[in-house]
């Protein structure tokens, strides 16, 4: 019934619809999926096999015999007070991390954002620029820096400042710097774009009806760029929890963090179930702030429209 | 409100400003009145807003000073002036709503909370946005927006408020409409109200005096009917509503008068003029559309200036039509005419011959 024009509308919704399904597509396979195993593997026993967990399904001489099911894994988690107190150690290693990168990138992105803009491509490249490095190079190079016979103290001891290293690494201190050091871009870039946008009218409308500059900047600038300050804690604030790389090689024995008894779980107890109920935690954990990102800009959304 | 007084309230003296080397205010000087409405005038980068941005501490003068209410506020910072701006963008607080906008100056100023609400109530009250005060100005239309502004510049009572382009960003209608409110919020108040613009319309009807801007400078200061009527250059002339320059020589000189012979219109006029140059020297002399009568006979009463020519184009607005007529040269004089007597049919049509006439007065002198 429909015209050749409606037949060419059909056509591009049809294309709309695919272009539109991939991303979900994407999220099915990559991240749903895998984390239905972890899910399913988190409800199993450990056993020592090939695999080593019991199997969801259970099949019998007569076929199927039902679906096997243990929560003792998650049990375990809450009842040893280990487990408690490292996902506590990680969250505030990655708040204060995140609350560092907050502090050092904030007065970057601003000052780059008010730069001419030939200039801020130039500042933006280089914030950029360490990621043409391998991350785990640029972690070893930290090693190379911090050491008691590295760069650094080498430096101090040489000029007098110091008769003695200092120790700098394989402690909590390193993996903060550690941390900061490899997510302050993904603070820096949401801020960025964010106070860049600002009308910088504003500030003189302030200035007009009396602010000074400091005033100007606590009254105006900072609560709109709140989305963005949001935005830069959850880019650093999520990965940093579960950080595994910088307190393996930066930290030293005593800095716990769930990334690392996640590792031991997996590859030294083969607990596999265990492990995967360690992960599973996790993830319920960092979505709380995730949604609650979610609903501040559905609000704010709403609002504009 | 305030009786004029002999002290004007805003004094520039020879201010100029340079950006870079760039020149965009040179030498300015300007007194403005208390209680007046007015306006400077001129195209985008004669160097109004720069002048507007001194006026209001954005930017610091090269050179010469700024006198406010007898104080010298050449240096004095925008949060310490007693002046307030409405920005071309209005620049609303976007996370506030229009009672925390309005109320942000106040609280600035530390007003008490009691005294805050009610003058912000009763500026919103003066906008007519009493029900909207609990709105974010993204859910407000253009029109509200410039009210929230106006209030929002207003509720300090600044001895002086500066509007940039304030009727820029509306629609043509709604603009109309504005430029009266503002007029008479201007007279119930009594603020000093500047308004900077491009929009010579804008300028004439809401000013009770103009300042027109050129490169830099001001090329004439006077009330509206001073600047269209007896423009002071060739500038101002030509850029203050329509108008047929016309070039010629002096061909001589009799009892303050002197006779300008016209190449271009083949006619010698007659121009008022109290100390005439020379025979032989260059002249330019204008003339506005409206002032010329059109007529397919010869006028017959004296004292006019006449040229000939044959209706080139002919445009018809109801009240009034626009004829381009074009003399034996090619010169082109545009004329006016208000369509007085109701007739569908025209006195003067497409390549007629007529003629061309204007009182000797209504010839404007340009010497610039």
């Amino acid at each position: 019934m429909s015209g050749p024009s409606n037949g060419g509308a059909d056509h591009s919704l049809r294309w709309l619809k695919r272009a539109v399904a991939f991303p979900y597509f994407w999220l099915l396979l990559f991240f749903l999926a895998p984390f239905l195993i972890i899910l399913k593997i988190s409800v199993a026993d450990p056993i020592i096999a090939q695999p080593p967990f019991t199997s969801l399904l259970q099949w019998g001489e007569h076929g199927f015999e039902g679906i096997r099911v243990t929560f003792a894994n998650f049990a375990f988690l809450f009842q040893d007070g280990y487990y408690g107190i490292i996902y506590l150690a990680s969250l505030k290693m990655a708040a204060i991390s995140t609350l560092l990168c907050l502090l050092l990138g904030y007065p970057m992105a601003y000052y780059i954002a008010r730069q001419p803009p030939q200039r801020r491509q130039l500042l933006l490249l280089a914030v950029i620029l360490p990621f043409w490095i391998s991350f785990l190079l640029r972690v070893y190079a930290w090693i190379g820096l911090l050491n008691n016979r590295g760069v650094i103290n080498d430096f101090l001891i040489w000029t007098g400042v110091i008769h003695a290293p200092i120790q700098m690494l394989y402690n909590d201190f390193a993996v903060y710097l550690g941390i900061v050091y490899s997510y302050l871009p993904f603070m820096i870039l949401p801020l960025y774009s964010n106070l860049e946008r600002m009308d910088l009218d504003l500030l003189d409308a302030a200035a007009d009806l009396g602010a000074r500059r400091w005033r100007a900047f606590v009254d105006v600038t900072l609560p709109i760029s709140v989305p963005g300050i949001i935005g830069g804690c959850l880019l650093v604030f999520i990965p940093a929890v579960g950080e595994f790389t910088i307190p393996a090689l930066l930290g030293g024995a005593d800095t716990l963090m769930i990334g690392r008894v996640l590792w031991d779980e997996f590859f030294i107890n083969r607990d596999w179930p265990v492990a995967s109920a360690v992960s599973v935690v996790l993830l319920l954990l960092l979505i709380a702030p995730i949604m609650w990102f979610q609903r501040l800009q559905s609000r704010e959304h709403e609002a504009k429209s | 409100m305030s009786e004029p007084t002999a002290l004007p309230l805003i004094q520039i003296r020879s201010v100029t400003k340079t950006f870079d080397g760039v020149t965009a205010v040179n030498d300015v000087s300007l007194d403005i009145l208390r209680g007046e409405l007015f306006a400077i005038l001129g195209s985008s980068g004669c160097g109004k807003t720069t002048l507007l941005r001194m006026l209001a501490g954005f930017e610091n003068p090269t050179s010469g000073r700024i006198v406010i209410d007898g104080v010298d506020m050449t240096d004095v910072p925008p949060y310490e002036r007693p002046v307030n701006l409405m920005f071309q963008s209005y620049a609303l607080f976007p996370h506030m709503t229009v009672q925390q906008n309005v109320a942000y100056g106040l609280k600035k100023e530390r007003v008490p909370e009691a005294q805050i609400r009610e003058r912000v109530a009763e500026m919103l009250a003066l906008v007519k946005l009493g029900p909207l005060a609990g709105r974010k100005p993204d859910k407000l239309s253009g029109g509200e927006k410039q009210r929230v502004a106006l209030a929002r510049a207003l509720v300090k009572r600044p001895k002086l408020l500066l509007l940039d382009e304030p009727l820029a960003a509306l629609d043509r209608k709604l603009r109309e409409h504005t430029q009266f409110e503002l007029a008479n919020l201007q007279y119930q108040l009594g603020t000093t109200f500047v308004v900077v613009t491009h929009d010579q319309d804008e300028a004439m009807t809401l000013a009770s005096r103009i300042a027109v801007m050129h490169a830099g400078r001001i090329a004439q200061v006077g009330t509206p009917g001073e600047v269209y009527e007896y423009p002071a250059n060739r500038y101002v002339a030509g850029f203050v509503g329509n108008i047929n320059l016309i070039e010629g020589r002096v061909a001589g000189t009799a009892n303050g008068r002197l006779t300008l012979h016209s190449d271009a219109l083949e006619a010698d006029l007659a121009v008022a003029c109290e100390d005439p140059p020379g025979p032989g020297s260059e002249l330019c002399v204008a003339v506005r559309p409206e002032k010329i009568t059109i007529s397919r006979e010869a006028p017959s009463n004296g004292d006019r200036n006449v040229v000939k020519g044959v209706v080139r184009d002919l445009g018809y607005f109801g009240d009034q039509s626009l004829y381009r007529v074009r003399t034996r040269t090619g010169a082109i004089v545009q004329v006016s005419a208000q369509n007085l007597r109701r007739s569908a049919k025209l006195t003067v049509e497409w390549d007629d011959e007529v003629f061309l006439s204007w009182e000797v007065g209504s010839t404007i002198l340009l010497r610039s």
